[in-house]
């Protein structure tokens, strides 16, 4: 680079950011936005198994919501989605706390945890449907020590196929809570604890009523991570069941698969993957907005602290906003 | 963005030039044909084998692309054609997988070498009527499976008393209370909707009848469906539950086999795939286990299969490739080998049937009555309609839901 004077300089430093941005910009633009209009743009369509640019109006999204499939798959969801959030996080929290207790082996402990994070679950789903089979697994080995009325069959049942799902999910999932709560848990300051230890607090108390609400900002990223995990989740259900017994464990993304490829009908599977988008914009706005709210307060008390300071830095705020 | 556009451009004449020199490349091999198939197991491997030599001593160059699982092979070829990359050849099932590709122009036909071999005459009409649309020929069939036979345990049989194969769905019943009795599996089930699926097409053409069947498949007749004659069907279908056990759901077809093999279960209605599996476990068919296609001597036949598509291609070297695969694939020779490796059988009844196995010459045996040959559902109905009668079947299956709401709820599916 030649050197540039002064006020070129500065046109340089405005550049460079966006420069660096533009790649990650474009990729957006035309990769992400683009598949998501040309999706959206296909649920108007006739297509079945080649994209056609015929307009159809709303016609695949009324058939989309007469399928009992696909309100089946939407409550199955809502329904995973609890459970599976609420059980990462308590047990997250809960294998956190443990640890934290300094026990012996802590670095074993923390790997055993987390390590089914790192498996796929077209594996361990495979392993746990064997366990939960009743004529393979758990149910037939207790049967077997003597206890013939011993019934663990909820992979098989209509009602129950939902929490079979959610238990090797929450299994596979909590490590992660756990690792993110740790962070969190070491973050908080030693004299905190002295101090509670000083007033006589018992430590059950301390982390329910000071830790839990110091680690809000673990929780929110441990929440979005498994609500995302919870909107895309397919293997575990192929890997279990294969959304079976019957339709009671179909959920929609492995609607949108079977439409997409095995039924020819890309245009219905477009529409299913345009009201999950929906349902998540739906769901994301009001943390968008609170998200931005605050992050708006903080730029306003920037500008006011740059402006008493004299050295305004438009191009970087500009860059962050 | 104007800064990206750029380089983009640049890069281009260096791409054409990679793609030129590709090409060139290709023409310098003799009939190169690229073939996209998904038979990636043992059986399978061989069997496709089979193909690619008679391939090659015609003279051709054979390029394997096996891609494991039909769904992902089938829109891998969709996506190279759309893309302008097409492969000489891909497979597909017999059924309507590929009639959106021909209605979009995006299939060569084959015209010329089914005219010289004679193909409206030697090839069963169910499967004509899969690959000749509009008069033209845009399909090679390259073997017939039948989704619908029933396999059965010699030494279940022999435990629960049974002497001889059933020859009504009365007798069916009475022998899956045989086996019941002695505490074996009487029926070996693999409760995966696919399963599920083809056993309700078994049980309605051989149950219900091949009229039946055709009203509903062909005819989509919701007036039918709501008889109480298809309702009695139904009926019977789900009391098939009733002899499956509790580990069912979401297993294998080739475990459920494994217990007919073992003599856990009596029967298991399953595809002429399933032979692979007595073949590998070293039983022989007559002796350890047993085969028939239906009940007594006028059981229909399911004709399902496998066939080669060609995609759309000016290019003169491609298109003798293409023909060549089509002659070959289709020799008799070819077929008798290709059989024989992959289970299923000819699509030619002018074979010489001695080198199969006693279940596949009953099957050809059967084929050579016209009257007894049922194209299968995926040949009749779009893979749309395919889908949403499973998903009504699995319910139904696996759920209390009464006969009357299935079949209005079939009804509704063949209306709309």
């Amino acid at each position: 680079m030649t050197p540039v004077s002064r006020p070129r300089s500065r046109v340089t430093r405005q550049l460079v950011p966006w420069l660096a941005l533009l790649p990650m910009a474009a990729t957006v633009l035309w990769v992400y936005v683009g598949s998501i209009a040309w999706s959206v743009r296909v649920s108007f369509s006739s297509s079945r198994t080649l994209p056609i640019p015929d307009f159809v109006g709303l016609r695949q999204y009324e058939r989309l919501f007469s399928s009992e499939r696909w309100t089946v798959s939407l409550q199955n969801l809502a329904l995973f989605g609890v459970l599976f959030v609420v059980g990462c996080l308590v047990l997250g929290f809960l294998l956190a706390v443990f640890i934290d207790q300094r026990v012996k082996g802590e670095g074993l402990l923390r790997t055993v945890f987390l390590y089914p994070y790192a498996m796929s679950f077209v594996a361990t789903g495979l392993v746990w449907q064997w366990m939960l089979n009743p004529e393979l697994g758990l149910q037939q080995t207790v049967r077997g020590w003597g206890f013939p009325g011993f019934t663990f069959d909820w992979i098989v049942q209509q009602d129950a196929v939902m929490f079979a799902i959610a238990l090797a999910a929450v299994w596979q999932a909590s490590g992660l809570v756990m690792a993110l709560m740790l962070a969190g848990l070491r973050g908080v300051d030693e004299s905190l604890w002295m101090a509670a230890r000083i007033d006589g607090i018992p430590p059950w108390r301390v982390y329910l009523s000071i830790v839990l609400p110091m680690l809000g900002p673990s929780f929110g990223t441990a929440f979005v991570l498994l609500a995302v995990g919870v909107v895309k989740v397919f293997d575990v259900v192929v890997a279990m069941t294969q959304g079976g017994p019957g339709l009671a464990s179909e959920v929609p993304a492995k609607f949108i698969i079977d439409n997409l490829f095995n039924r020819a009908n890309i245009g219905l599977a477009s529409a299913a993957s345009t009201v999950l988008l929906l349902t998540v914009l739906a769901l994301l706005a009001p943390w968008l907005y609170a998200r931005g709210h605050a992050t708006r307060r903080e730029a306003r008390a920037a500008r006011a602290l740059a402006a008493r300071e004299g050295t305004g830095e438009p191009a970087v705020r500009g860059v962050l906003a | 963005m104007q800064t990206l556009r750029t380089p983009f451009r640049l890069r281009a004449p260096g791409l054409g030039l990679a793609l030129a020199v590709a090409a060139s490349g290709a023409l310098a091999q003799a009939n190169r044909a690229e073939v996209i198939h998904w038979w990636t197991s043992g059986g399978e491997s061989a069997a496709v084998k089979e193909l690619a030599d008679a391939y090659k001593a015609a003279g051709g160059t054979w390029v394997d692309s096996a891609i494991a699982g039909g769904e992902q092979a089938r829109s891998t070829a969709i996506n190279r054609m759309v893309g302008g990359n097409p492969p000489t050849a891909a497979q597909f099932n017999t059924s309507q997988q590929f009639r959106d590709l021909i209605d979009q122009g995006l299939l060569n036909n084959v015209d010329e070498v089914a005219t010289k071999n004679n193909w409206d005459k030697i090839l069963p009409a169910a499967i004509v009527g899969s690959i000749k649309i509009k008069g033209h020929f845009y399909a090679v069939p390259v073997d017939i499976h039948m989704p619908a036979w029933f396999w059965y345990s010699k030494a279940a049989f022999a435990k629960a008393g049974i002497a001889a194969e059933p020859k009504t769905a009365d007798e069916f019943f009475a022998d899956l209370d045989k086996l019941k009795a002695v505490g074996l599996v009487p029926l070996a089930f693999g409760g995966q909707p696919w399963q599920e699926k083809i056993t309700f097409y078994a049980w309605l053409a051989h149950v219900g009848g091949s009229e039946m069947y055709l009203k509903l498949y062909r005819d989509k007749d919701a007036a039918m469906v709501m008889s109480p004659a298809f309702k009695s069907v139904l009926a019977s279908f789900k009391r098939l539950h009733g002899y499956v056990d509790a580990g069912s759901p979401n297993r294998n077809w080739n475990d459920a086999t494994a217990m007919v093999i073992s003599g856990k279960a009596g029967f298991q209605i399953m595809g002429d795939w399933a032979k692979g599996e007595f073949g590998a476990a070293h039983q022989t068919v007559g002796k350890d286990f047993g085969c028939f296609a239906g009940f007594g001597p006028k059981s229909p036949y399911l004709v399902a299969g496998d066939v080669f598509v060609f995609p759309r291609t000016t290019d003169a070297a491609q298109i003798k490739s293409q023909q060549l695969l089509a002659t070959v694939f289709t020799s008799p020779k070819t077929q008798v080998a290709f059989s024989n490796k992959k289970g299923s059988i000819p699509i030619r009844t002018d074979v010489d049937v001695a080198g199969l196995d006693s279940c596949a010459q009953q099957g050809v045996a059967i084929m050579k009555d016209a009257a007894r040959q049922l194209p299968s559902p995926e040949m009749l109905i779009s893979p749309d309609l395919e889908g949403a009668l499973q998903d009504i079947i699995t319910k139904f299956w696996n759920t209390n839901e009464s006969v009357d709401d299935a079949a209005k709820a079939i009804a509704a599916a063949i209306k709309s």
